[in-house]
């Protein structure tokens, strides 16, 4: 994992000290809110519904042990004993008071974490595949890569003031678990006649104007990334519209100006910009890889493994839903849901989180990861240690079998914290996941992806949701509208609208109908809620969703 | 014609707490809603708004909030205010655990 160097702490001690002084004289009445705003932005603090919010950037969702009992130690010490983890692999403190803010900073940065640009008109925290390093699907570790970006945008000189925010994300494998082609920029670690090199989506996004993004550049050398990726912001922080926030995004953008002429301009600025780029930061990416050499996995024999499997049917239900495939013989990855039945999605106590941390500690070569699924993995984890690790999750509620499943839903925080939701997701995602293990049919309807947004703004992702769930404001009263069909993989595509909305009574057994509707349809079990709903169309899923509407049909 | 005014009563979050706070009618801010004044009359209402918004040492965000005349005290027109007055519904958190 990556070490801070003295000049990362350096730079990290000093903007804490900044923010400091800016609260001291936001309190003193020194500063008003309107110049004090874009600066606590800039640091992470929110100010929401019932309170300020901090969010703590965990670059590509990587941590280790001590970082996550740090985690812990500012839930318990300055929150409610809690924490949220987010789409975008940060974690979120819902209750901090104002002048806290600088010592949860000072503590975060004693585990070399910050908040710094995880708001506001910049670069945001570059995210990155949650099995990096892990993935028996990887061609290459996306985090070196992650954070050389990371280094690069922290505070560069041009990229302050952007038209809007700015999100990258990072893959090193073909099957894409990092949702690029909905990132502003999108970076894919490719070979091409066995050159490693990048291939660069541009302009993806969901919010108001779902977009998925398109490829500005299919083959990029590694030396070109930076000069590249300066290039693409660069083109974007002239042209991008500051007129309208509505349309600022570099996906409006691309989408005003045409592929080909953003190509145009990206390539004559890349031009410019590439002699500047002397190869520093290629010596500087190469230091970052030595930090992130695989840990020295160790050969066992997996007997523990294989007695659990075959004598404990809860163990095994687990194993199977909730393990992936691991680069190296004899481990695998392991995926901690945090969306236990009825629980708010990506909520972890103070508690779970050391608990998460000892378990990394002793048998994990002390990594962890969050994934933009709100969920945390361990990524190295030899399989002869598995029953034991099962063992403590399930005493700490984490050991729900159910990731990739109908209840592991991602929800933002909607109208229970948001200031800007129009309708609350998580007791929608409580009762969709409450209901379905009611059903105990979770495991039997297999592979399939519920993401809830509050707002139109789309943190919850509900737009590449398998079924996608948006909340409304309509006429004062909370109303969710349905999106089928969405897929946030290397496949990516925007859900279509189903119809007309439903109420907060109405949307967990419209959710049933649809699920009932696929299991009538699918030709065998092995046929995802997916694959159906790309063979059948919505027509099926339509008619259950609404049949009254049919029944009036059939009746004129 | 312009829409009548609608009863409203001045919100914002409290600058160290961040929490919900009301204006009481002798320009004290409360967590309570119940205690917060009703404005009525359109006019008196702006002018408790400018002069509130000046408090900037105290209050984040002040505007004013629709709400019906309750037995109780103002009631929320909207679930948004009624949510700020509460706290929010997946834990016990909030202004209904001080309350």
């Amino acid at each position: 994992m990556y070490t801070y160097s003295d000049f990362d702490a350096a730079f990290v001690a000093e903007r804490n000290a900044q923010f400091r002084a800016q609260v001291a004289r936001r309190i003193t009445g020194a500063l008003t809110e309107d110049e004090f705003k874009p600066l606590r932005l800039m640091n992470g603090l929110y100010l929401q519904l019932h309170a300020y919010m901090l969010r703590v950037a965990i670059p590509y969702g990587t941590l280790n042990a001590a970082q996550m009992r740090q985690l812990a130690y500012l839930a318990d010490r300055w929150d409610k004993g809690y924490g949220h983890f987010t789409t975008r692999q940060n974690i979120q403190y819902n209750w901090p008071k104002l002048n806290d803010v600088p010592d949860m900073l000072d503590a975060l940065a004693e585990v070399q974490m910050h908040a710094i640009q995880t708001s506001g008109n910049t670069i945001r925290n570059v995210t990155a595949d949650h099995f990096a390093g892990a993935a028996a699907d990887e061609i290459a570790d996306p985090r070196p890569v992650a954070e050389l970006i990371r280094q690069w945008s922290t505070d560069h000189p041009e990229f302050q003031f952007l038209p809007r925010k700015f999100k990258i994300a990072v893959t090193g494998s073909p099957n894409d678990r990092a949702v690029t082609k909905a990132h502003d920029i999108g970076i894919r670690m490719i070979e091409r006649d066995g050159e490693p090199g990048y291939e660069i989506i541009v302009g993806g996004g969901l919010g108001r104007t779902p977009m998925i993004g398109k490829v500005v550049r299919d083959f990029l050398p590694r030396a070109d990334l930076l000069p590249y990726l300066e290039a693409v912001v660069s083109v974007w922080n002239i042209l991008g519209r500051r007129d309208n926030k509505y349309k600022s995004r570099i996906k409006i953008t691309l989408h005003e100006n045409g592929l080909e002429k953003i190509q145009e301009l990206v390539e004559a600025r890349f031009a410019q910009l590439r002699p500047e780029f002397t190869g520093v930061d290629q010596d500087m990416l190469q230091a970052i890889e030595a930090q992130f050499a695989p840990p020295a996995f160790r050969t066992a024999p997996a007997d523990d493994f294989n007695a659990a499997y075959t004598s404990d049917p809860i163990f095994r239900s687990w194993a199977d839903t909730n393990l992936r495939d691991h680069r190296a013989e004899g481990y695998a990855i392991v995926q901690i849901s945090l969306k236990a039945h009825g629980q708010t999605p990506g909520d972890a106590t103070a508690e779970q989180m050391r608990v998460m941390a000892d378990l990394a500690e002793r048998f994990g070569h002390n990594e962890l990861r969050i994934s933009h699924e709100q969920n945390v993995v361990l990524p190295h984890v030899h399989k002869s240690d598995l029953p034991v690790i099962h063992t403590h999750l399930r005493a700490h509620g984490l050991a729900t079998s159910n990731i990739g499943l109908i209840s592991d839903i991602i929800a933002c925080p909607g109208m229970d914290y948001c200031a800007l939701a129009t309708a609350r997701s998580i007791p929608i995602a409580q009762e969709i996941s409450t209901r379905f293990d009611a059903l105990k049919l979770e495991h039997d309807i297999g592979p399939l992806q519920i993401k809830i947004s509050g707002c139109i703004n789309a943190c919850g992702h509900h737009h590449v949701g398998h079924i996608g769930i948006l909340g409304l404001d309509r006429a004062g009263v909370e109303n969710y509208q349905v999106t089928l069909g969405g897929d946030a993989t290397e496949t990516a595509t925007v859900g279509e609208r189903a119809g007309p909305g439903f109420s907060a009574d109405e949307i967990v057994p419209a959710i049933e109908r649809i699920v009932t509707a696929y299991l009538e349809q699918r030709r065998e079990p092995a046929e995802t809620f997916l694959q159906t709903y790309r063979r059948v169309g919505l027509a099926p899923f339509k008619a259950a969703l609404y049949p009254e509407k049919v029944d009036q049909a059939h009746a004129a | 014609m312009p829409k009548a005014f609608t009863p409203k009563v001045i919100t914002a979050n409290a600058l160290l707490e961040g929490d919900v706070i009301y204006l009481t009618a002798d320009d004290q801010w409360t967590r309570r809603l119940d205690e917060a004044e009703v404005l009525t009359d359109e006019a008196h209402a702006q002018i408790k708004l400018l002069d509130a918004s000046a408090r900037n040492q105290e209050a984040v965000g002040v505007y004013l909030a629709d709400m019906a005349p309750g037995q109780n005290g103002p009631e929320p027109r909207h679930f948004r205010e009624a949510f700020r007055r509460t706290g929010p519904s997946n834990y016990f958190h909030g202004k209904q655990a001080t309350s």
